[in-house]
């Protein structure tokens, strides 16, 4: 298929920015101006300005001279290009490949997109009419190569879009400056009279190469399609992506549903072809404001099936402000994983932690509430109770080491011992009574003490004596003595925990 | 030729069960918990698993009990190697204590939730998935309509359901198989010997579909179930020696 450039040109970018911000501006002549060897420049001028002799690069005070009434507004030197990105990432609607072409134009790869607007006559009115709307003035014109369509852009003058490998004919009659070359290039050619391109394209290419260097042949080369010229994209096209332009704009969350559903259905398609599953996934509305609103989900294990995904989305939708409208959903998959094709089982079993629904259930709960509030614990080996276990990172990890039953540990443990007061014989006998939250717990049985030192290298502190103790209700505890008796000393009883 | 009685009597049990409107289990898997005669409150003498059990409780010494029955009942059906979930709003569980009821703790997934509609939310969720073993929920409210949801939910997926009531405000009816009520008692130990024993709990059955509620001495000792006759109870009324 052969390729298809657009390249626009902004021709006032600056001042149709400054005319937008200001509305008296549109019918005065106002230049902008910026200081350069002690004088000031002109160096963007609006179109009433220019009809009346005021270009770029003249000094104020000429401009002054022919246009007394002539405003003058200071320039933002980083306004063009912030301008063009912001154009450039708007542009992603007409083409997923859109290029900067700094100072004033972008090119855009429309191959393959055209049809979508029933043609190209129409693609480029669309264009056209849309910057129109949006107070931009702007030439645009379409080619095989960047630089044919950029030379028409620019010096064309009847046709804008130039047929399928008739970018030569098309170029025979402009000037040398159509090549985007240096001045000094343009110049030299322009001293000796080549003020065409039909002059020189016939010369032999030694000769051109001698007295113009090589810049010339290779922009020669690319505008006729004779050499590649490379694109950066403002935005790389991901490998897994789905695009739904919308003929109207759409407002209604079923509408954002549909198109969700469309996109996830086309995407998840290719994912299965492929065997590969969603990690992360970026659903981006693109809003008739050009103000873009994006939901994005995670999930658990790669998974490529279309109603999980399209749960997890559910839970954020109402996070989209349409707004006016959304005129395009782009659907990415930053990051896919390989699934292993299940195989489909005929009898229900329950396949652990590796079972697709619970880890389709910890995505649902993660999207809706959260992923913290999901934990699971694995053995740590530390005796000291509150780290004796750790959390697990993902539902596949193994635990290191076997969980210690050696000790009894109460089956409910208090986020932090509480204290008590405690009646119990020195040196070291289990205590007789303990009164916790005002009741008087009088003790029968009791086990212990358990001493567990502190980890001097993860913790200062003293150690804890721990009793299992048992009470005349039979309710069961773990109680600890923090520290040694001793008068110097503080030590101080506590409760930890209720065994079952 | 005359079948002895008691099976004739065991036959029409079973005939009447479908009649008083018990669904049997789809899932044929027989739970044996080693209940002892507990397992005769059941109906067909099976404990209901793919249902819904709802368990009430005040204090944390009985929250201790509760879970700790729930641990072992939990660790049966999580022996063929399957997952729980366990949801609560404030969690004191220690996941190293499981394993000494047989539960491999890093097979449990805690969701640790706030609000009350989520962890509702969260339970009806997680009884749906059928990949599951058992899912435990704590939830102190539990209106009809909600556990008639849960209700609906095992019995598509045949996931067994706990659901520990803290402090009920209002005891009414619900959609739930049985109600249960476990305390804390005295742990017993042989000989008089001196320190704490094994897990000793009195489990009341206050309600069963199709079955007769009932009350239990039940130890948990060495990875099972053990029912205590009352005579043993008996034996150790009398004040014990202070340890120590």
């Amino acid at each position: 298929m052969p390729k298809r450039f657009v390249t626009i040109w902004f021709r006032y970018l600056k001042t149709d920015w400054f005319t937008l911000r200001r509305p008296t501006l549109a019918s005065v002549p106002f230049v902008l101006a910026s200081a350069d060897h002690g004088r000031m420049v002109v160096t963007a001028a609006n179109l009433l300005a220019q009809q009346k002799g005021v270009d770029i690069g003249m000094v104020i005070a000429d401009a002054r001279a022919i246009i007394p009434s002539l405003q003058v507004l200071d320039d933002k030197p980083e306004l063009s290009n912030q301008l063009l990105k912001a154009l450039a990432e708007w542009f992603i609607r007409f083409t997923p490949i859109v290029a900067l072409d700094p100072p004033s134009g972008l090119i855009l790869d429309v191959s393959g997109c055209t049809h979508l607007w029933g043609g190209e006559k129409q693609y480029l009115a669309d264009i056209i009419a849309r910057l129109k709307r949006s107070g931009y003035t702007a030439r645009a014109a379409m080619a095989d190569t960047i630089g044919a369509s950029w030379a028409i852009a620019r010096y064309g003058t009847d046709t804008l879009i130039i047929e399928n490998g008739q970018q030569t004919i098309a170029l025979l009659s402009l000037p040398p400056a159509a090549l985007r070359l240096e001045s000094e290039i343009v110049e030299r050619l322009e001293k000796l009279g080549l003020r065409q391109l039909s002059q020189f394209i016939p010369m032999p290419r030694s000769a051109l190469r001698r007295r113009f260097g090589e810049p010339l042949l290779k922009r020669l080369d690319q505008a006729l399609g004779q050499e590649e010229e490379p694109l950066v994209p403002v935005q790389v096209p991901l490998p897994f992506q789905e695009r739904l332009p919308c003929l109207e704009p759409i407002v209604t969350a079923t509408g954002i549903e549909i198109a969700l559903e469309r996109l996830l259905d086309a995407l998840c398609q290719r994912l299965k072809q492929e065997g590969k599953g969603i990690r992360t996934a970026l659903l981006k509305c693109y809003r008739v404001d050009r103000k873009i609103e994006q939901v994005a989900i995670g999930t658990n294990r790669a998974s490529n099936n279309t109603r999980h995904i399209f749960k997890l989305f559910e839970f954020k939708l109402p996070g989209i402000e349409p707004a006016l409208g959304i005129e395009l959903f782009i659907l990415e998959a930053p990051k896919v994983e390989d699934v292993k094709a299940a195989q489909e089982t005929l009898w229900e079993n329950t396949g652990g932690l590796n079972d697709i629904g619970l880890a389709e259930l910890l995505d649902r709960v993660a999207g809706k509430i959260g992923d913290n509030h999901i934990h699971r614990y694995l053995p740590d080996e530390h005796y000291w109770p509150e780290r004796s276990c750790k959390p697990a990172t993902d539902l596949q990890e193994k635990p290191a080491s076997a969980w210690k039953t050696d000790r009894p540990r109460p089956l409910q443990l208090l986020t932090k011992p509480e204290p008590i007061e405690v009646t119990a014989p020195i040196p070291d006998y289990p205590p007789m009574l303990f009164r916790y939250k005002a009741k008087l717990h009088k003790i029968m049985k009791a086990d212990g003490p358990e001493r567990i030192e502190q980890e001097w290298w993860l913790q200062e502190g003293q150690h804890r004596d721990y009793y299992c103790v048992e009470d005349e209700e039979g309710h069961r505890y773990w109680l600890f003595r923090s520290g040694h008796y001793d008068a110097t000393k503080s030590y101080q009883w506590f409760i930890h925990g209720f065994f079952a | 030729m005359t079948a002895p009685k008691s099976a004739i009597i065991a036959q029409l049990q079973k005939d009447i069960l479908p009649l008083q409107g018990f669904k049997k289990n789809r899932n044929s898997t027989i739970l044996d918990l080693n209940l002892g005669p507990v397992k005769n409150a059941f109906p067909n003498a099976q404990f209901p698993i793919g249902a819904v059990h709802e368990f009430c409780y005040t204090g944390a010494e009985d929250a201790a009990a509760t879970s700790g029955f729930v641990s072992g009942v939990l660790a049966s059906l999580m022996r063929t190697g399957g997952v729980s979930i366990w949801i609560s709003a404030d969690r004191m569980i220690f996941p190293p204590a499981l394993q000494s009821f047989g539960i491999a703790p890093d097979k449990i997934i805690f969701i640790d939730l706030q609000k009350e509609s989520d962890i509702e939310w969260a339970m009806e969720e997680a009884l749906k998935c059928n990949g599951l073993a058992a899912v435990v929920g704590e939830m102190p409210e539990l209106s009809f309509t909600a556990s008639r949801r849960l209700q609906l939910a095992v019995e598509q997926s045949q996931v067994t359901g706990f659901i520990l009531r803290r402090n009920p405000r209002s005891l009414s009816t619900t959609a739930c198989v049985t109600r249960w009520k476990i305390t804390s008692i005295p742990t017993i130990l042989a000989d008089d010997m001196p320190g704490v024993g094994f897990p000793c709990w009195k489990v009341e059955l206050l309600k069963v579909r199709n079955g007769k509620p009932g009350t239990w001495q039940i130890e948990f000792a060495a990875g099972k179930f053990r029912h205590l006759p009352p005579a043993i109870i008996l034996d150790v009324q009398e004040p014990q020696k202070k340890t120590g």
